[in-house]
C-alpha cells in the first residue's frame, strides 16, 4: 500500500515538475523517467523473479539503436519504430534468455554481462550506422506525422505516461498467478518444483516482458539525446540500473515502502541517482567521490534498517 | 489385488563407492499406508528424493500407475499425482499461509501463462485454500506470514500444499519430526483420514505413529530393504530387532 502511495507522490510530482522547471531541468527529468522505465523493468524481474541481470544497458541500447537505424532507413514514425524497438529487445531478451536462464547465481549474472558485451561490440562494428562514433538521429520520432515530440513539456508527460503504464504493467503482472509462481520460484525454486509447475518459461517470459520495457526506454533515450552510441550498452550502465534498483529499494524501505519488485524504489532510485549525480557534478568535476561514500552509506543504513525489521 | 499406484522396482543409486539404494523394490497400493523405516542413514530420504525425481537412480525403474516415470524430472512427476511434504519443511517463506496453498491450487490446475489478474478464479481458490488449512487445522492462521508459523504450523502447511493437488500418491518424509504432541496425535488422524483419497508413502521414526498408520512396513538398512510386512510382523522380525528397533519394541 506504501509502495503505491510512493509511486503516486513521485508520479504526481513529475506531473507538476513543468509549473516549475525550464527546459534544461525538463529534460534532465525526462532523461531520469526514461532510466526509471529501465529500472522498472530490471526490478521486474531483480525483485519480483530474483534475476540478477547484469546486460541490461544492451537491451535498453538495442531499442535506442532501433529507433536509430529505422530513422536512417526512413522509418521516422514512434508508431512503428517504438513498438519494433520494443520488438527486438524482448527477441534479443528471448533468445539470450532462453541460454542465461538454464543458469543460477553468479553464473547467470555472468552470461547476461556476456551477452550486453556481445551486443556492444555489435553495435560499435555497425561501421554504416556510425560506428564507435555512435549516429546522429535526424530529429526526433513523430507521433502519426506530427512533430509533437519536439518540443520539451509533450516530450516530459509522453515519457511520464509510458513511465506511468510501463509501472503498472509490472504491478499488474507481478499481482497476476503468473506474477505469483515467479515470486515464489524465487523463494524457494524447489517447492515450486515439487508442486508441478517448472519455473524455467515463466522467467523466460518474464525476461522477454522487461527486455520490451527496456527497449521501449531506449527508444525514448535516443530521442532525447537525438542521438546514439555503442555506450548505451555498455555495462558501466548495466551496473547503474542495478545501483538504481537497490538503492533505490533501500530508500524505499527507509520510508516503509520499500523492498525489489514494489516498483517504487525502482521509480525512486532512477530519480535519485540521475539527479543527485547532476547535483554532485555542478559542484566538482570529481563528483563520484561524493557519489561513491553516499551510496556505502545507503546501502548501510538500508542493511542496519532490515537487519533490526528481521526478528 | 489393484495395481500398484507406485513401483519401485530395482532401484539402485550409488554415491561413489558408498551404495545408498541397493536394488530397492517397493509398492504402494491405492488407499495403503506403506511406511519406511530404518535407522538414520538408512536411505529414506534418498529413496524419496528418487521417486520424485530430484535425484536420478543409476539403475532401476520407477513406476506411477504402471506408467515409467524414472526419466521425468520433478514437475511432470508432480502433475502425474504425485505430492511430497518434505523432510526440512519447504514452503514459500515469503508468502503468507493461505498464499502457499493458493498457489499449490493454482499449480494443481496447471501451468498457465496469465499475465493479468483473473479475479474469479482467484476468489474461487482462496475460499478452496481456506477450506483446505481449516483441514489441516491452520484455519486461524491463514493470513500469518509462512516463516512467522511454528514448526508444527508448517508442516501442516505443507500437508495443506500437498493435498491442494488432489495426489493420487503421497509421499511424506516425516511429517512427525519436531512436532509437539498434541500437533503430533492430530497430525496421525489427519494422516489416517487421508488414506481413502490417496496412496501414501510415510516414511518417519515415530513408531508408535508408524505402528498406528500403516497398513504394511518396509524396513530399510544400509540402502536395502531387509524386511517387509504388516506391523506385528515386522515388529516379531529378529533381524528388525537387531538392526532397528531394540529391545524397547
Amino acid at each position: 500500500m506504501r509502495a503505491a502511495l510512493l509511486l503516486s507522490a513521485l508520479v504526481a510530482a513529475l506531473a507538476l515538475a513543468p509549473l516549475a522547471a525550464d527546459t534544461y531541468m525538463l529534460s534532465l527529468l525526462a532523461r531520469a523517467m526514461i532510466f526509471a522505465i529501465a529500472a522498472l523493468s530490471l526490478d521486474f524481474i531483480l525483485g519480483g523473479a530474483g534475476l540478477v541481470s547484469f546486460g541490461h544497458a544492451a537491451l535498453m541500447g538495442i531499442g535506442a539503436y532501433g529507433v536509430g537505424i529505422l530513422m536512417e532507413e526512413g522509418t521516422r514514425d514512434a508508431l512503428v519504430a517504438f513498438p519494433v524497438a520494443m520488438a527486438v529487445a524482448a527477441l534479443f531478451a528471448l533468445a539470450t534468455g532462453a541460454i542465461s536462464l538454464k543458469t543460477r547465481g553468479v553464473y547467470f549474472i555472468m552470461i547476461t554481462l556476456a551477452f550486453g558485451q556481445m551486443a556492444f561490440f555489435v553495435t560499435q562494428s555497425l561501421s554504416a550506422y556510425g560506428g564507435d562514433d555512435g549516429l546522429t538521429l535526424a530529429a526526433r520520432s513523430t507521433i502519426a506525422g506530427n512533430r509533437w515530440l519536439k518540443s520539451p513539456l509533450t516530450f516530459h508527460y509522453v515519457t511520464l505516461g509510458l513511465m506511468v503504464a510501463s509501472a503498472l504493467v509490472c504491478a499488474m503482472i507481478l499481482a497476476s498467478p503468473f506474477g505469483r509462481v515467479l515470486k515464489a520460484a524465487k523463494d524457494n525454486e524447489r517447492r515450486v518444483r515439487a508442486l508441478g509447475l517448472d519455473p524455467y518459461p515463466y522467467r523466460l517470459i518474464a525476461y522477454a516482458i522487461a527486455g520490451a520495457l527496456a527497449g521501449l526506454s531506449g527508444a525514448l533515450l535516443a530521442n532525447l539525446t537525438e542521438f546514439v552510441s555503442p555506450a548505451f550498452l555498455s555495462w558501466h550502465r548495466s551496473g547503474e540500473l542495478i545501483v538504481m534498483v537497490v538503492a533505490g529499494s533501500m530508500a524505499a524501505s527507509a520510508l516503509g515502502a520499500g523492498g525489489t519488485g514494489r516498483l517504487g524504489g525502482a521509480v525512486l532510485g532512477a530519480l535519485g541517482v540521475i539527479l543527485v549525480e547532476e547535483g554532485l557534478s555542478h559542484l566538482t568535476e570529481h563528483w563520484r567521490i561524493i557519489f561513491g561514500p553516499l551510496l556505502v552509506l545507503l546501502v548501510l543504513a538500508g542493511g542496519v534498517r532490515s537487519r533490526r525489521a528481521r526478528p | 489385488m489393484s495395481a500398484p499406484l507406485l513401483s519401485v522396482r530395482a532401484l539402485r543409486k550409488s554415491y561413489g563407492a558408498l551404495a545408498v539404494t541397493y536394488g530397492v523394490d517397493l509398492d504402494v497400493h491405492p488407499g495403503e499406508i506403506h511406511a519406511l523405516i530404518g535407522p538414520n542413514g538408512a536411505g529414506k530420504t534418498t529413496l524419496i528424493s528418487l521417486i520424485s525425481g530430484e535425484i536420478a537412480p543409476d539403475s532401476g525403474q520407477i513406476l506411477i500407475e504402471g506408467r515409467d516415470v524414472t526419466g521425468l524430472p520433478v514437475h511432470r512427476r508432480a502433475r502425474a499425482g504425485l505430492a511430497r511434504s518434505f523432510q526440512i519443511t519447504s514452503v514459500v517463506a515469503a508468502f503468507p499461509a493461505l498464499e502457499n496453498v493458493v498457489l499449490a491450487l493454482q499449480a494443481a490446475a496447471g501451468p498457465s501463462f496469465r499475465l493479468v489478474p483473473a479475479p474469479g478464479a482467484e476468489r474461487a481458490r482462496r475460499e478452496e485454500a481456506r477450506a483446505l488449512l481449516a483441514r489441516v487445522g491452520l484455519g486461524a492462521r491463514a493470513e500469518a506470514p509462512a516463516a512467522a508459523l511454528s514448526h508444527g504450523e508448517k508442516r501442516a502447511l505443507e500437508l495443506a500444499m500437498a493435498l491442494a493437488g488432489k495426489p493420487r500418491l503421497l509421499l511424506l518424509d516425516e511429517p512427525m519430526a519436531g512436532t509437539g504432541p498434541d500437533e503430533s496425535r492430530a497430525m496421525v488422524d489427519l494422516i489416517a483420514s487421508l488414506k481413502t483419497s490417496c496412496g501414501i508413502l510415510l516414511v518417519e521414526h515415530d513408531m508408535d505413529a508408524v505402528f498406528r498408520l500403516a497398513d504394511r512396513v518396509s524396513v530399510l538398512v544400509a540402502g536395502s530393504v531387509i524386511a517387509r510386512g504388516t506391523p506385528a510382523e515386522v515388529r516379531a522380525d529378529p533381524a528388525v530387532r537387531a538392526a532397528y528397533l531394540g529391545d524397547e519394541a
